[in-house]
């Protein structure tokens, strides 16, 4: 993501308020990708590689069911946000359900085989649906409507934006409702099938039902970050773009400070890196000459290196015993 | 032994590298193939699968296999041997690039370069990418799985990042710059003493180019391969091997675990570094993008299509990956033929292929169109990530596991098994 000047803030406190909202929105941008990640290693003990290119096909489908087909504004009255509250919806739901369809053709059989296959099977993925959708998006930006567009509004003398609002308050909103499916019997049920799928098994869990609700939640949740990540003070053109194609690989050292298989992790570590990343941005621009023009970029895999090497299975990850 | 090849009386003759004389015959041939195959030939010029060996655009895409084929040798070692997934072969062969291009290179006022000969270059990469890969080692050591492909991935983006660092290593903007190219100088005299980069007359014949080029690298691919193989059959070959099938009960029987994983490392590093200061130099000049993640997967990808821990399936399997889009580049060229013609299936090859606008067809074969009929640029991607996952769901050992299968077809006829 591009740094915007800071035009308007007058004091130093203005800019660390100005600082602080964009880290947060970003923290919450990084998290959403992180909790797709988890929820898919929660049930498949795997990485999904092609989170990255569903956040795409995702921010795709919004567009064309929004822009293109006009989707609920055709039939209902109403204002111009409500209609793209349920486009985004509608838009989760098509990416949830196209994760349903890759689960079912590429992932399931590939149960019992080793974990490493399957993360190149994404990989795969990714490629394929990178190809397909960069090509159906074309060269040309697509418009996705949002309703607040680049509207900003002035907290004492700094200027945040609303996208920034929205991002954290869409990210709050979607780990409360994951907070409260973990509850849920089928969310027990999933946690069991990651702690031992064949004692879930026998349990009596339909393990494969688990597997296609992971992938689900987590087509949607990379929707949804794809989504508000390409927003107006992001880059223009969001995960569409070159440097948007590896939007959710910047995520992978968010999930991997915080533990791959922690809810809590995903928060912590996606905050953790976006505020990293956002604040070492701003108060480390003098320097820029030294460290190299885009060192934001990097800097989260330096903390995930140095988390590590302090804790080589994230923050909030459970130790792998290993036995022989 | 005669007629029981499969009975081994000693631990060396098991390990020996071609065991059975129907291997020792099959490598001649192909030795003696691959040595007569950039020439147009009077006779084999007229087999169809191999008459195109004279070409020179497909001698180009054969000589980019053979310095891929060097890259896949080396992560083979690392992935295949010792188990250590990596996603960061990219970046290794990137620093044996740079490395390349700061020893070789020309020195300008913008540009760093020291200018010296290909036999100090061409080692130098190598033995820089290995020191950057025992620099690695400590951390990526202490993970495993899936969070040490995470944190080699990690490496590919930081090295991204110092390639803008140094502009005078890396050159300007996304252009880069120029490298060495492949001419073996004794030191900085005038004229290089052998040179593959232009057209020639060795002994009693006229030699191109492509086709200098290609006996180098062929030369320098038998070597890596020798060392590749004789390593796997080494103390350090079995000690890597051990720590792949089960790391803890490797170290408890005294392989000292970090120090093989730092050795796999440092010698796939190695080969990464030598692949990537060819590929740059093969290509002439070379951005930073190259070095990037896509690289890296097409290396795994590499690996599981031609079967993982074998050279014969790391060569086979770039074989495959290297030259599958030519492949169907060439399909593509002949469709459309078929469907400007007026033969009896004209209207078949007409609906799979788009000639102009508002024609049906999947395909397009127009390189600047986007969108619906699938300009065949990405038809190639789209073929190459479907290869991976078709592979994996319905072959996982790979083009090796495909020739097990046949062989103990042929071995157990009339038996099933």
């Amino acid at each position: 993501m591009t740094t915007i000047p800071m035009l308007f803030a007058a004091s130093t406190f203005d800019v660390f308020v100005q600082t602080f909202f964009k880290a947060l929105a970003l923290g919450s941008l990084y998290s959403m990708l992180a909790l797709g990640f988890v929820l898919i290693f929660k049930a498949t003990q795997t990485v999904n590689f092609s989170h990255g290119a569903l956040a795409l096909a995702g921010t795709w489908f919004l567009s064309m069911i929004f822009i293109d087909w006009d989707i609920p504004g055709r039939w209902l009255p109403g204002p111009h946000w409500l209609h793209w509250g349920i486009a985004l919806l509608l838009a989760m739901s098509v990416t949830a359900i196209f994760g349903l369809i890759i689960e079912r053709l590429t992932i399931r059989p590939m149960i019992g085989e080793p974990v490493f296959s399957m993360a190149v099977i994404t990989l795969g993925l990714e490629v394929i649906i990178r190809a397909v959708a960069d090509d159906a998006v074309r060269l040309v930006p697509r418009n996705l409507g949002i309703p607040w567009g680049s509207d900003t509004f002035s907290l004492g003398g700094a200027s945040v934006a609303w996208s920034y609002i929205a991002a954290a308050v869409m990210a709050a909103f979607v780990f409360i409702v994951v907070w409260r499916f973990l509850r849920t019997r089928t969310g027990v049920a999933m946690q069991a099938t990651a702690f031992d799928q064949e004692a879930a098994l026998a349990q009596g869990i339909n393990v494969g039902m688990i597997f296609a609700i992971a992938w689900a939640a987590g087509s949607a949740l990379a929707a949804a970050a794809g989504i508000f990540a390409s927003m107006s003070p992001w880059a223009a053109a969001g995960v569409a773009s070159r440097e948007g194609a590896f939007f959710a690989f910047r995520a992978l050292p968010a999930v991997i400070v915080g533990g791959l298989d922690s809810v809590v992790g995903a928060l912590a570590g996606g905050m953790l890196i976006g505020f990293v990343e956002i604040f070492a941005g701003q108060y480390l621009s003098s320097y820029a000459n030294i460290l190299g023009f885009g060192y934001q970029q990097v800097i989260p895999y330096v903390v995930m290196l140095i988390a590590l090497l302090i804790r080589p299975y994230g923050l909030f990850g459970t130790e792998e015993v290993r036995r022989v | 032994m005669r007629g029981r090849p499969n009975l081994y009386t000693s631990y060396a003759s098991e390990s020996r590298l071609f065991p059975t004389r129907t291997q020792q015959v099959g490598i001649g041939i192909a030795f003696i193939l691959l040595l007569l195959m950039p020439f147009d030939l009077p006779v084999i010029d007229q087999i169809p699968l191999i008459r195109f060996l004279g070409d020179n655009s497909w001698l180009r895409i054969v000589n980019r296999m053979l310095i891929f084929c060097i890259a896949a040798l080396g992560l083979n070692i690392l992935q295949g041997l010792a188990g250590q997934v990596s996603l960061g072969h990219a970046f290794f062969m990137g620093v044996g690039a740079y490395t390349a291009v700061l020893v070789g290179g020309p020195s300008t006022t913008s540009l760093w370069g020291w200018g010296l000969p290909i036999w100090i270059w061409l080692p130098a990469s190598g033995v820089v990418a290995a020191l950057i890969g025992i620099l690695v080692a400590p951390a990526a050591v202490r993970v495993r799985g899936l969070y040490l492909a995470i944190t080699t991935l990690g490496l590919v983006f930081i090295g991204l990042h110092l390639s803008r660092f140094f502009p005078e290593i890396a050159g300007p903007g996304s252009l880069g710059r120029k490298w060495p190219k492949l001419e073996i100088r004794f030191w900085k005299e005038e004229n290089p003493f052998l040179d593959f980069s232009s057209d020639g007359h060795w002994f009693w014949f006229d030699i191109t180019d492509n086709q200098k080029t290609y006996y180098l690298l062929l030369a320098l691919l038998i070597l890596f391969s020798l060392w590749a193989a004789n390593l796997a059959r080494s103390r350090t070959g079995r000690a890597l091997a051990a720590i792949r099938d089960q790391d803890v009960a490797a170290e408890i029987m005294g392989v000292p675990e970090t120090k093989y994983k730092t050795i796999a490392f440092a010698i796939s590093s190695f080969y990464a570094g030598v692949a990537g200061a060819l590929a740059a130099s093969f290509v002439g000049q070379v951005p930073p993008e190259q070095w990037d993640l896509i690289l890296s997967v097409e290396f795994v990808a590499i690996l599981l299509i031609g079967g993982m821990g074998r050279i014969s399936g790391a060569l086979a399997g770039t074989f495959f990956v290297v030259l599958s889009p030519r492949f169907v580049e060439e399909i593509i060229e002949w469709m459309t033929e078929q469907a400007e013609g007026d033969g009896a299936f004209s209207g078949m090859w007409d609906s799979i292929i788009s000639l102009g606008s508002g024609d049906f067809g999947i395909i397009s074969i127009s390189e600047t169109a986007l969108g619906y009929p699938i300009p065949y640029s990405s038809l190639d991607e789209i073929i190459y990530g479907l290869l991976i996952v078709v592979f994996m769901l319905f072959e996982p050992l790979g083009l090796y596991g495909i020739w097990i299968n046949i062989r103990n077809y042929w071995k157990g006829w009339p038996f099933s098994y």
